[in-house]
């Protein structure tokens, strides 16, 4: 996808006056919220699943190199095959190479964040194949040649009316006169559509949300189905998974299932959680005759033992964005990045760089609703605070910001002459607040005040103040 | 080198650690060969009456539809009168499944019973879960010749068979289960855990049943 991440503030500022865009976003706060809250609630062992799930996936990483060479022996064990991707460009390749070997016209795809990573679609159309995206989020951003703006539930931007909108559209060999006023309308005739693509198709996309080292399983969690038919009945399953998917054990699996489906829609499973290990056996009478794992690296070998390790922990449970007042008021598409929200303002500098992602880890409030509703406990904001002392750290923040900043330290290391020039500073502020004690516009901040008021200061410092109520409590 | 080689080799430098080294080897090995459970919730920890309860429970919270049946003879009843009911053609899709075969589908003569796998025609396949797991209303069913994947998502109605003793409280219980068929570290080509009807809430977040596989799921347990 066209990363547009360098242009957050003008994104923003255009999501914000987008009208069904805001409509649509209110579905995020009412959909999600509730529902995790809820489902939480109901596991008294939800905390402590946390904390095991956070120190299963730390061990693992700490022995990734060695639970990968684990995991591609039973893949192989069981017929399938292992193919490593350094770069997007080299997954790409070897993906196109299975799609030509078997002859591939259609692509049908389950949901996978890391194909959009890697942007396979374009790719694969570009060399004269055909990806279907079957889940019906992603079915009908691909009608739209959109990218998704959730994690989870990609077109979450979207009202129903846009969708119906699209369908009337595409679907022009369906009568025009048929009602597609209701969801239900909506989503029989996506199921219809889509249904025969299944069986036309050559090859079967899905991604996988673990990867399991005892076994040499992929494992998809899905709550429609598609990802299922897509690796059933294509004769060719093709997995495209980051090499962080790996867990040990079927029962370290078990334990980040129970968050997963809770924290991402606040179900105690979702319908499907599906275990694939190896091609169809001689005697199966369904399934595929291949199967084949992409391990995608693509900057995330360069993560591990830095401080950015923990964020290898991330289920993509969109729990985060979710739950981010950021993402609220813009949505996910004014990231300008693949993954949008707290974890995507995390990774997009680790994978695509600090110059192009450098802005997201400041788009955001510290607010720690995302690090708190986080199932692996990733610290989130610590991490985009680390992110934030690199961009300073290689001048690629605004030069009023660093102006700004280089002021404040100037005063902030000369404790007596900040102490002076604070106790001159508020009483000035505190009488340019007036009745309202609010300051609508101040010099030099302009850019601030534009949107909204600065609270106006009482008039004395921090220190002052403590000082007066020391000698109260004394004089007592 | 080959591009495996690049990547190990980059984590290992960025991990600071060696291949080689046996201390690490050995954590991995153990971790592997114990295979250890970790915290499993309470709930579904429960005697065998209690444990069945819950998980139908579960199961009708998700939307799948229960019944009881006392046993496997009375299994072709339960379908046709869930076809019945459902105004269904008196036609479904089964495998090979012994536990199937043994109830005897023919004993109803009205029923037209399809073997093998979906071809995407039926409108109602019949399959027998391997396990399932009462801490969420999930059923366990593996692929093979007893039971096709494609049943479980290509018909509209996917009626399961399931034995009461072979609900168990949690999901670690079911891979247990698997390892005692299929053996240590060896798996089926595929298990499906499956927590009521397919279902999508793309639009507006708005649930909508029937999205791409089943629209409904019937549960019947057997004993």
């Amino acid at each position: 996808m066209q990363i547009t991440t360098p242009n957050f503030k003008e994104n923003a500022a255009r999501a914000l006056h987008d009208a069904p865009l805001q409509k649509a976003l209110k579905n995020v706060e009412v959909g999600f919220i509730a529902k995790r809250l809820a489902a939480m609630d109901a596991l008294p062992e939800f905390e402590a699943l946390r904390d095991s799930a956070r120190d299963i996936k730390n061990h693992t990483l700490a022995h990734l190199d060695l639970y990968l060479e684990e995991y591609e022996k039973k893949v192989i064990a069981s017929g399938g095959h292992v193919h490593f991707a350094e770069t997007a460009e080299d997954a790409r390749a070897i993906i196109l190479e299975i799609c030509r070997t078997r002859n591939a016209k259609t692509v049908t795809k389950g949901k996978s964040m890391i194909t959009e990573e890697i942007g396979l679609n374009d790719f694969l159309e570009k060399n004269g194949i055909a990806p279907v995206e079957t889940d019906l989020g992603e079915y009908i951003i691909q009608l739209r040649g959109e990218t998704p703006s959730h994690i989870i539930a990609p077109a979450v931007h979207l009202n129903k009316d846009q969708v119906e909108a699209d369908f009337r559209r595409v679907h022009t060999h369906l009568p025009p006169e048929r009602d597609l006023s209701e969801h239900e309308a909506l989503l029989n005739e996506a199921r219809q559509v889509l249904r025969q693509r299944y069986f036309e198709a050559d090859v079967g996309i899905t991604g996988a949300n673990f990867l399991v080292a005892e076994t040499g399983s992929s494992v998809i969690v899905t709550n429609e189905g598609n990802g299922d038919l897509t690796q059933t009945l294509g004769k060719c399953h093709v997995v495209v998974a980051s090499l962080e998917k790996l867990v040990p054990t079927l029962n370290d699996c078990s334990q980040i299932l129970r968050l997963l489906a809770r924290s991402a829609t606040g179900q105690d499973m979702s319908v499907y959680t599906t275990f694939s290990t190896g091609p169809k056996r001689a005697e199966d009478p369904d399934g595929p005759e291949e199967y084949h794992v992409v391990l995608l690296d693509n900057g995330r070998t360069s993560m591990l033992g830095t401080e950015f390790q923990e964020m290898l922990r991330c289920i993509r449970c969109g729990a985060c964005m979710n739950h981010c007042p950021v993402y609220h008021a813009v949505g996910g598409h004014a990231y300008g990045a693949v993954y949008p929200g707290p974890m995507g303002a995390v990774l997009t500098p680790s994978l695509s760089g600090i110059e192009v992602g450098g802005n997201l880890p400041n788009a955001s409030t510290f607010c720690g609703r995302c690090e708190s509703v986080c199932p692996m406990r990733i610290p989130l904001p610590k991490m985009m605070r680390h992110w934030r002392e690199r961009e300073f750290e290689q001048h690629l923040t605004p030069s009023a910001a660093r102006y700004g900043l280089k002021f404040w330290a100037f005063f902030a290391r000369r404790p007596k002459l900040y102490r002076a020039a604070a106790s001159l500073a508020m009483p000035l502020l505190s009488a340019l607040g007036g009745s309202k004690r609010r300051i609508a516009t101040l010099p030099f901040a302009g850019g601030w005040t534009r949107h909204r008021d600065l609270p106006a200061p009482e008039g004395k410092t921090f220190l002052q103040a403590w000082a007066e109520k020391q000698a109260k409590e004394t004089g007592r | 080198m080959s591009a495996r080689d690049n990547i190990l080799a980059k984590m290992r430098r960025s991990l600071g650690v060696s291949g080689d080294d046996p201390a690490r080897r050995a954590a991995v090995a153990e971790r592997l060969a114990e295979a250890r459970p970790g915290v499993i919730p309470a709930r579904g920890q429960l005697p065998q009456e209690e444990r069945i309860a819950l998980f139908a429970a579960y199961a009708a919270k998700y939307g799948a539809t229960i019944a009881r049946i006392g046993s496997a003879e009375s299994l072709p009843g339960e379908v046709s009168r869930y076809l019945m009911s459902q105004n269904l053609p008196a036609s479904i899709r089964v495998g090979d499944d012994p536990f199937l075969k043994a109830a005897r589908f023919e004993s109803e003569p009205m029923l037209t019973v399809l073997s093998g796998a979906s071809d995407g025609s039926d409108l109602a396949g019949v399959s027998h879960a391997r396990g399932a797991v009462a801490e969420s209303g999930t059923l366990v069913l593996a692929s093979g010749p007893e039971n096709p994947v494609t049943i479980n998502f290509l018909p509209e109605h996917h009626i399961v068979a399931i034995r009461a003793q072979d609900i168990g409280g949690s999901l670690e219980e079911a891979f247990a289960g698997i390892t005692t068929t299929y053996g240590k570290g060896e798996m089926p080509r595929t298990v499906n855990f499956i927590t009521g009807p397919s279902r999508s809430g793309d639009i507006e977040q708005k649930i909508i049943m029937g999205a791409h596989g089943p629209r409904a799921l019937h549960v019947v347990i057997v004993g």
